[in-house]
């Protein structure tokens, strides 16, 4: 599902901006960058409460009463009662929904933040060989990428989960390896450029060879666009894991996510609204927040966009 | 001779992030029928968006004051809807740069016909029809195969040759053609001089002839208006001032081309650099780089007045009398 | 533009193959697959699977058949349900899907190109900012909570239309389902065309063709929109793929009678041939869709008809 929020075709152009400077620049262009993302106040509120959500949902369940696979026999099917201590109510198994949903946001989280570096790691690899090598193995590597652009991706991730059955580790891999097809884009582009520098024929000259170059000289380079557009995919991966999970395919009992929750709480969302409510809410909140830090990263670095 | 265009006062602002900037202040000049002016500055003269402003193109952050008379129409007040019924019809522009001012997914022939049918009222056939006549006019070999191509399987003086036909289809009073050659190569250049001086006689149309080449100037202008910090500086017939400056900045851009017969070691430009439009020099914007400058200069702005009793030259200067560059040298 | 049009379908046809080719091999060496002994599979449904498959033939004749029989039309056989094909399947749902998505696709484009012009020409005034709190909300709020929310007002409180299933003919059972499908999709198209509309609208030939008086109605018909939408068309191959996904989880929320539902039963039960013959579907129409895309493309910007 590459470029679901459109916002792939902004960064690439992006990109291509950032290859016309040097690279001695582009650390200035961070700090003048972070000048203006301080000043963007949608985006900092977001930034803060993004830190608090993930706070509150790693810490949170030491201070929450319940646990979040706790029965209480009391208080089935019950809506929010502050007495009892269950805050966002109970489901219909008497579970708090309040520990459920911490526990699912944390989940969600850890997926998105592996999945994010898998994502990463895969584009930014792919990426940094095509635009190195250049010439035919580029033309085929690139080739690749557009005809994968155009197939749906959650199939595919469907079809592994369904060979491989529900492992986690996969999906990891399957999520993260969504997002890499524009992540190798913008890298390949960047790496074109790079690799005209000196430093980089300095390095051939003295007898490196093209891995070593690529990994120590290269990647190194390419951290301002790589960053931000992990922070955009960020959100995409989070909707992605959702999906998944609201399916049935992603997390298994007894471990919740964000998504399962919600599929649990839209069937009896009328006589249950709470059950709905507490993790769409969460999940829209930190999806939102996620949005605008996005945005204001990338004017930040590109201000003239708007 | 009567007068198409008599602009007065004209003044065009930008208003930016903290401040504004006055990118022409107070012109005043007008244009005969059928001759052609030739409006001669560097970048940031504001010679360009002088006339933009009069055909309503400017950017939107900019502001016009004063008046711009074509007959008993003032364009400068009119609203847009207004100044689509002269725009193409009476008064027309053509740009500096042909390669991005055509439409790259229309057809030739759609660009040029729908002035026709817009102003004059023709059906699609014979806008075409007519179209094609004037592509060959202007020297477009193949016409009708042309008509039917798409601007980017063009040359750039090709398709600046369709601007000019697209702009000279309904006849208008007065073209305005802003640094209609710069783009282009030298020896498309004169050719192009060349179409410009035949086309206006034919049509009667007067020309405005932006530029910053004094070659043009002298290759198709009959009078000149130099211009240098937003304001009009000198005027008067293309002869009188290119043997006989009376501003020291007309006088450093003649005498800073080389000339064709006599070997320089080094080219003589004018010392110094333009002004910055929102930090103008206090007196005249001229006096940082001017031989001769003197006190007056420094306090007071020279206005532009006639250079004596009966002549109808003007020039915004202190200094009487006739400059020789020895002075300045 | 023929010649185009009839390169662009050549060079799809290897990228089909490919995609054949590579489902055929997952097919074959998936673990946990009805060929491996994994699964305990009743001894008849063993048999007939080993039948169809040609299992006792050498791997490269198995691969020409099951192209073959993809020529004709046979997407293979269901692992699971016996004597149920792919094929069936597709006869059932895929009509349904097919309209439902294509119905979302055609509204979304439409309303989104429209609201992107509007907000372009009326750039920081109202419809503006109306537009992006439309386009915030239907990107952001995922497909499957905006189905729950949505069926929840306007089918549960409001009772404006029904909350779900389907009722043969009855457009009112489509409207959620295809509301929650084309909102994201109309939100990122709008999102393109607002800011290609806005860097037309600043371009000298647009320039150019106001100083002709045309009037900015014509301006904007004739000069501004044909080369505005060609970013935005280049977004509607991925677009329309993603539509298709996201048709899965709705057909699932609104209980519709569509291939996903099914193949999400499938996905769920591990019954791989249908999983995969879907699949092969779902691609070819993908591939097929973004061909007329490419086509689209070409009509708009002539200057790529000779690449």
């Amino acid at each position: 599902m590459a470029g679901i929020t459109g916002k792939d075709a902004i960064l690439t152009d992006y990109a291509n901006k950032l290859a016309r400077l040097d690279a001695p620049k582009g650390r200035s262009l961070t700090q003048d960058a972070l000048r203006r993302l301080v000043r963007n106040k949608a985006a900092v509120v977001s930034i803060v409460v993004v830190v608090l959500i993930v706070l509150v949902a790693f810490i949170g369940p030491y201070f929450v009463p319940w646990g979040y696979s706790q029965v209480d026999w009391s208080a089935i099917r019950k809506p929010p009662d502050f007495d009892k201590g269950h805050f966002f109510g109970t489901d219909q198994n008497g579970r708090d929904m309040l520990a459920r949903v911490l526990q699912g946001t944390q989940m969600s989280l850890i997926v998105a933040a592996v999945a994010t570096v898998v994502s990463v790691a895969i584009g930014v690899v792919y990426g940094a060989v095509a635009g190195y090598f250049g010439g035919r193995v580029d033309a085929v590597m690139m080739r690749i990428v557009d005809i994968m652009y155009a197939l749906p991706y959650i199939l595919f991730v469907i079809i592994l989960v369904v060979m491989f059955g529900r492992n986690p580790v996969l999906l990891f891999v399957g999520i993260g390896a969504i997002e890499w097809l524009t992540m190798a884009r913008i890298v390949r582009g960047q790496t074109l450029s790079l690799k005209e520098k000196e430093f980089v024929e300095a390095a051939r000259a003295g007898g490196a060879g093209p891995f070593t170059i690529i990994l120590r000289h290269i990647v190194p380079n390419l951290t301002g666009p790589v960053v931000i557009y992990a922070t955009l995919t960020i959100p995409e991966i989070i909707i992605a894991e959702s999906f998944l999970s609201y399916l049935g395919l992603g997390v298994q009992e007894p471990q919740t996510s964000l998504g399962t929750l919600i599929s649990f709480g839209a069937p009896v969302a009328e006589v249950l609204p709470w059950m709905l409510l507490a993790p769409a809410g969460v999940l829209v909140t930190l999806l939102l927040c996620l949005t605008y830090i996005g945005d204001g990263l990338r004017d930040a670095l590109d201000p003239k966009d708007r | 001779m009567s007068k198409v265009l008599d602009v007065i006062d004209l003044s065009v602002t930008f208003a930016l992030h903290n401040s504004e900037v006055r990118a022409v202040n107070n012109l005043n000049f007008s244009l005969e029928a059928g001759e052609t002016l030739a409006v001669v500055g560097e970048s940031g003269s504001g010679k360009s968006q002088a006339f933009l402003s009069i055909m309503g193109l400017l950017a939107k952050n900019g502001r016009t004051s004063g008046r711009a008379m074509m007959g008993p129409i003032d364009l400068v007040g009119l609203e847009t809807s207004q100044l689509d019924r002269v725009r193409g019809k009476d008064i027309a522009m053509i740009f500096q740069d042909p390669m991005t001012s055509l439409n790259p997914s229309l057809k030739v022939k759609t660009q040029l016909s729908e002035v026709l049918v817009k102003h004059r009222g023709f059906d699609k056939d014979k806008a075409v029809t007519t179209a094609i006549e004037m592509l060959e006019r202007v020297g477009i070999p193949e016409p009708a195969k042309r008509a039917n191509a798409f601007p980017h399987e063009m040359s750039g003086g090709m398709r600046q040759r369709v601007m000019i036909a697209m702009a000279l289809l309904c006849q208008p009073k007065i073209l305005i053609a802003d640094e209609p050659t710069t783009a282009l190569d030298v020896t498309v250049q004169a050719q192009m001089l060349e179409l410009f001086k035949s086309l206006t006689e034919d049509f009667g149309t007067a020309l405005v002839m932006i530029t910053h080449d004094l070659g043009v100037v002298a290759g198709v202008a009959d009078r000149m208006m130099v211009m240098y910090g937003g304001r009009a500086v000198e005027t008067g017939m293309v002869d009188e001032l290119f043997y006989d400056p009376r501003h020291p900045y007309t006088l450093g851009l003649l005498h800073s081309t080389p000339h064709i017969a006599h070997r320089q070691a080094r080219l003589d430009p004018i010392q110094g650099l333009p002004p910055s439009l929102e930090h103008l020099p206090k007196g005249c914007s001229f006096n940082p780089r001017c031989a001769f400058c003197f006190d007056r200069c420094l306090e007071e702005r020279p206005p532009l007045v006639p250079v004596s009793e009966a002549s109808a030259r003007e020039k915004a200067c202190f200094y009487e009398g006739p400059l020789s560059y020895e002075k300045v040298a | 533009m023929l010649a185009y049009a009839f390169r662009r379908v050549l060079s799809a046809i290897p990228i089909a193959l490919i995609a054949v080719t590579v489902c055929f091999f997952i097919l074959r060496l998936a673990p946990g697959g009805p060929f491996d002994g994994e699964r305990a599979l009743p001894p008849n449904v063993l048999a007939n699977l080993r039948a169809h498959y040609n299992l006792d033939q050498p791997l490269v004749t198995q691969y020409f058949i099951y192209v073959w029989r993809l020529l004709h039309g046979d997407l293979g056989p269901s692992m699971v349900i016996e004597g149920f094909s792919v094929s069936r399947l597709i006869a059932i749902g895929f009509p349904f899907t097919l309209t439902l998505a294509l119905t979302a696709f055609v509204i979304a484009t439409a309303v989104g190109l429209l609201a992107g012009m509007i907000a372009a020409v009326n750039q920081n005034k109202w419809p503006d900012y109306v537009l992006v709190l439309g386009v915030m909300v239907g990107v952001i709020i995922p497909n499957f909570l905006m189905a729950a929310l949505l069926q929840l007002w306007f089918g549960v409180y409001l009772k404006w239309f029904p909350a779900g299933g389907w009722v043969n003919g009855s457009w009112m059972h489509l409207v959620l389902p295809v509301t929650v499908l084309a909102w994201p999709h109309a939100g990122r198209i709008s999102r393109l065309m607002r800011g290609s509309m806005i860097e037309v609208l600043g371009t000298n030939y647009v320039r150019t063709a106001r100083s002709k008086g045309l009037g900015e109605r014509l301006v904007l018909a004739r000069h501004a929109i044909k080369p505005a939408l060609i970013p935005v068309v280049s977004y509607l191959g991925p677009g329309l793929s993603y539509l298709l996904t996201g048709s899965l989880a709705v057909e699932q929320i609104f209980g519709l009678p569509g291939i996903g539902k099914y193949f999400v039963t499938a996905a769920l039960n591990r019954d791989y041939g249908i999983v995969l013959g879907t699949t092969i579907l779902y691609m070819f129409i993908i591939l097929a869709l973004n061909l007329i895309v490419d086509l689209v493309y070409a009509w708009l910007d002539p200057k790529v008809r000779y690449r």
